[in-house]
C-alpha cells in the first residue's frame, strides 16, 4: 500500500516533533551562577523542568562544626555574596539568641543602618541583573554605578567590598569611621572636589540624597517600560497557596500577596531592632500596577524589591538620626573560647532575598555541635518547576530571574 | 498558642504513646513526636484551626554521636539522629519546633540509614529539605517521591554531616585529604 498525499498519516508524519531534552546551564549567563535546568521541551514549550543544584557546594555547615562561632562569620557572607552584611547579622543574632547576649543600643543602630544599606545594594543588583536577563543592558550599568558607592562606603567601614564579616557576635567589629575621603564615584556624580574629606555619615547622607530621586528614573527605564511589562506582567504567576506551601519568603512571598516581613513579624530578638522605626512592609497587590499585572507575577516580585529600596532609604535615614544619640558601645566583648550552652536556637532574619535561618546547636564547646544555614533562595528556587511548566523557553530567564536567586546561598 | 498548650492539645489528640517528649525551657521550646506518627501529627498541625502551621521554616537533621571512644563516656547525649522541623503559622503568628528521634542506623551491621516518614504531602518544600537531609545527614524519608542527593554528586558515598564521616581520599582523580 502506498501512501498518497491525501492520506492523513503522511501529514502527521511530516510535522511530528520529538520532545527534546535541553540543558540550560550550569554556565548559562541568565541562570545567576551555576544553576543547571534540565528542560523537557516540545518545540518552544516547556513540559518539564528539573533544577539541578549543588555546583557551589562547600559544605559550609560541616566547616561550621569545626570553628568557633565568630570564626564562622566569614563563611556566611560567602553564602549570599550580594548581601554579606545581612548574612553576618542573621548568623550573629542566632548565636546571640543561643547564649542570651544583649547588644548595646549603639551596636543595634549600626546594625540597622548598615544592614539596610546592604539591602539597597543587593536590590540594586537584583534590579540590574533582572534587566540584563530580559535583554536590556543600561539598568545594569546604573545599578552598578550606585552600588559602587555603597561598596566604597563599606570599604571605609570594614576594609572589604564584598565579604565584609563586619557584624560579629556581640555587635560590629568597628565603630562607624569618622572622617573619610569622599568615595570617587560619589565625588564624580555630585560634582564635588575629589580630595574632599567628610564624615562617613555625611557621605551616606550625600549618597542617599543622590539616590532617592533616581528611583523614579529606574521606574521610567524599567518598571513602566512597555517591553519590560510585556515580558514580566502576567507571567510566572505564583499563587499565595503555592508560595506558602513551597516555603517562599521575602519579596517572592510578598509579591504573592502575603503581608509578612520578619522585621515586623519576626522573633522579639530581631524585631526590637526595628521598634521605633517608621517603615512600611511592601506587599502585592499594588494600586498603581499596570493593567496586565496579576497578583504574584514576575512584575509584582520585581516591584516589591524596588519599593523596598525606598523603605530601606527611609530606615537608613532614621538610623543615621538615631546614631549620635545611641548609648553604649559598638560591641560587647565575646571571647572566641566562650562555650556555647547545651541548647539550640533557630532564628530567621529578613535578608534581601528572604528569610535566612540559622540553627545553632551548642554542646558545651566553643564550636557549635551543629551549625545549619537554611537558605531562603533554596526554598524560592523550588517553585521553578511549577512556575515554568507550560511556558515558553524564552520566559525561563524572566521567571527564574524574578526569583532573584544567588547560587552561593543555595549550595552553601 | 504556647508550647505547653500545644503539647496538651497534641497529647489529647494523639495520646502519650505518640507524643514522646517535650522541653519548654529550651530557647526554642520543642515537642518530640514518634517517627511513625509524624505524618498524622504534621497534617493535624497544618490543618487544625487552633494550630494552622502552614509554613515549614526549616527541616534538618542532627547526628548525636561521639566517634572518639575516649571522649564517648563524657558525651552528654545518647547516640541518635534527630530530624528537626521548625514551623510557623502565618495566620496565628506562633512557632513551634518538632523533633523526631531515631537510632543512628536502622541496621548497625550493614550501615542502613534510619527511616522517617516523609512530610512532602503536607508541605511541598519538605521535598527539597528532605533530599538535603538525606544527602548530608543520612535519613531515609519513606514515601518521598524523589529521594535523590541534592547538593552532593549522585555518586557520592556517605553522608558528610554524620559525626563519624570520613573524608574520601580521592574522588574521580581529585585528591581529598
Amino acid at each position: 500500500m502506498s501512501l498518497t498525499l491525501e492520506d492523513p498519516r503522511v501529514i502527521e508524519f511530516d510535522v511530528r516533533t520529538d520532545e527534546m531534552l535541553v540543558n540550560m546551564g550550569p554556565q548559562h549567563p541568565s541562570t545567576h551562577g551555576v544553576l543547571r535546568l534540565l528542560l523537557r521541551t516540545d518545540g518552544e514549550i516547556i513540559h518539564e523542568i528539573t533544577p539541578h543544584i549543588g555546583y557551589l557546594h562547600r559544605c559550609a555547615e560541616k566547616i561550621g562544626e569545626n570553628l568557633a562561632t565568630p570564626q564562622w562569620v566569614p563563611y556566611t557572607d560567602r553564602m549570599d555574596y550580594l548581601a554579606g552584611m545581612n548574612m553576618n547579622l542573621g548568623m550573629a543574632l542566632a548565636v546571640e539568641k543561643l547564649i542570651g547576649l544583649e547588644v548595646p543600643e549603639k551596636a543595634m543602630t549600626i546594625r540597622v543602618l548598615v544592614a539596610e544599606l546592604g539591602r539597597i545594594a543587593s536590590h540594586l543588583v537584583g534590579m540590574g541583573a533582572y534587566g540584563l536577563d530580559l535583554g536590556t543592558f543600561s539598568p545594569f550599568l546604573y545599578a552598578f554605578r550606585e552600588r559602587e558607592i555603597i561598596l566604597d562606603l563599606f570599604e571605609e567601614l570594614c576594609g572589604a567590598r564584598l565579604t565584609y564579616s563586619y557584624f560579629t557576635i556581640g555587635g560590629a567589629t568597628h565603630d562607624l569611621p569618622d572622617i573619610i575621603p569622599i568615595p570617587p564615584g560619589l565625588a564624580a556624580l555630585t560634582k564635588r572636589n575629589k580630595n574632599m574629606k567628610l564624615t562617613w555619615l555625611e557621605a551616606v547622607e550625600m549618597f542617599l540624597n543622590w539616590l532617592e530621586p533616581r528611583i523614579q528614573e529606574y521606574h521610567t527605564l524599567l518598571t513602566r517600560n512597555q517591553i519590560f511589562i510585556k515580558r514580566t506582567a502576567g507571567l510566572g504567576i505564583l499563587t499565595k497557596e503555592l508560595a506558602i506551601s513551597h516555603g517562599c519568603t521575602g519579596p517572592v512571598l510578598r509579591g504573592s500577596g502575603v503581608d509578612f516581613d520578619l522585621r515586623r513579624d519576626g522573633e522579639p530578638i530581631y524585631t526590637r531592632y526595628y521598634t521605633g522605626y517608621d517603615f512600611d512592609v511592601i506587599s502585592a497587590p499594588f494600586e498603581d500596577a499596570p493593567r496586565e499585572a496579576v497578583l504574584g507575577d514576575n512584575w509584582c516580585r520585581f516591584f516589591v524589591r524596588m519599593m523596598e529600596v525606598v523603605q530601606a532609604i527611609k530606615l537608613v535615614r532614621q538610623a543615621m538620626a538615631k546614631y549620635p544619640k545611641s548609648q553604649g558601645t559598638y560591641r560587647v566583648p565575646y571571647k572566641m573560647s566562650a562555650k556555647l550552652p547545651v541548647d539550640e536556637a533557630y532564628l530567621e532574619t529578613e535578608c534581601p532575598r528572604g528569610a535566612m535561618g540559622f540553627y545553632i546547636v551548642g554542646n558545651d564547646k566553643a564550636e557549635p555541635y551543629r551549625a545549619r544555614a537554611k537558605s531562603s533562595c533554596f526554598c524560592n528556587l523550588s517553585v521553578t518547576a511549577p512556575l515554568c511548566e507550560g511556558f515558553l523557553l524564552a520566559d525561563i530567564p524572566a521567571i527564574v530571574g524574578s526569583l532573584d536567586v544567588v547560587m552561593g546561598e543555595i549550595d552553601r | 498558642m504556647t508550647a505547653e498548650d500545644l503539647h496538651k492539645l497534641l497529647v489529647s489528640e494523639f495520646g502519650e504513646s505518640k507524643i514522646t517528649g517535650s522541653n519548654f525551657t529550651a530557647k526554642d521550646p520543642w515537642i518530640e513526636i514518634a517517627a511513625t506518627a509524624i505524618v498524622d501529627v504534621a497534617r493535624f498541625l497544618k490543618h487544625d484551626e487552633r494550630t494552622q502551621f502552614d509554613h515549614l521554616n526549616d527541616l534538618t537533621g542532627v547526628d548525636y554521636f561521639e566517634p572518639d571512644a575516649k571522649k564517648a563516656a563524657k558525651f552528654n547525649h545518647q547516640p541518635h539522629v534527630e530530624v528537626v522541623y521548625h514551623l510557623t503559622s502565618y495566620a496565628l503568628r506562633h512557632r513551634i519546633t518538632i523533633k523526631v528521634k531515631v537510632p543512628r542506623w536502622k541496621d548497625e551491621a550493614t550501615k542502613t540509614i534510619p527511616e522517617v516518614p516523609s512530610v512532602t504531602s503536607i508541605w511541598a518544600i519538605a521535598d527539597w529539605h528532605e533530599r538535603e537531609c538525606y544527602d548530608l545527614v543520612g535519613v531515609n524519608f519513606t514515601d518521598h517521591p524523589n529521594l535523590r542527593r541534592i547538593l552532593c554528586p549522585e555518586d557520592w558515598e556517605g553522608h558528610p554531616l554524620r559525626k563519624d564521616y570520613d573524608m574520601p581520599l580521592e574522588y574521580h582523580g581529585v585528591r581529598g585529604k
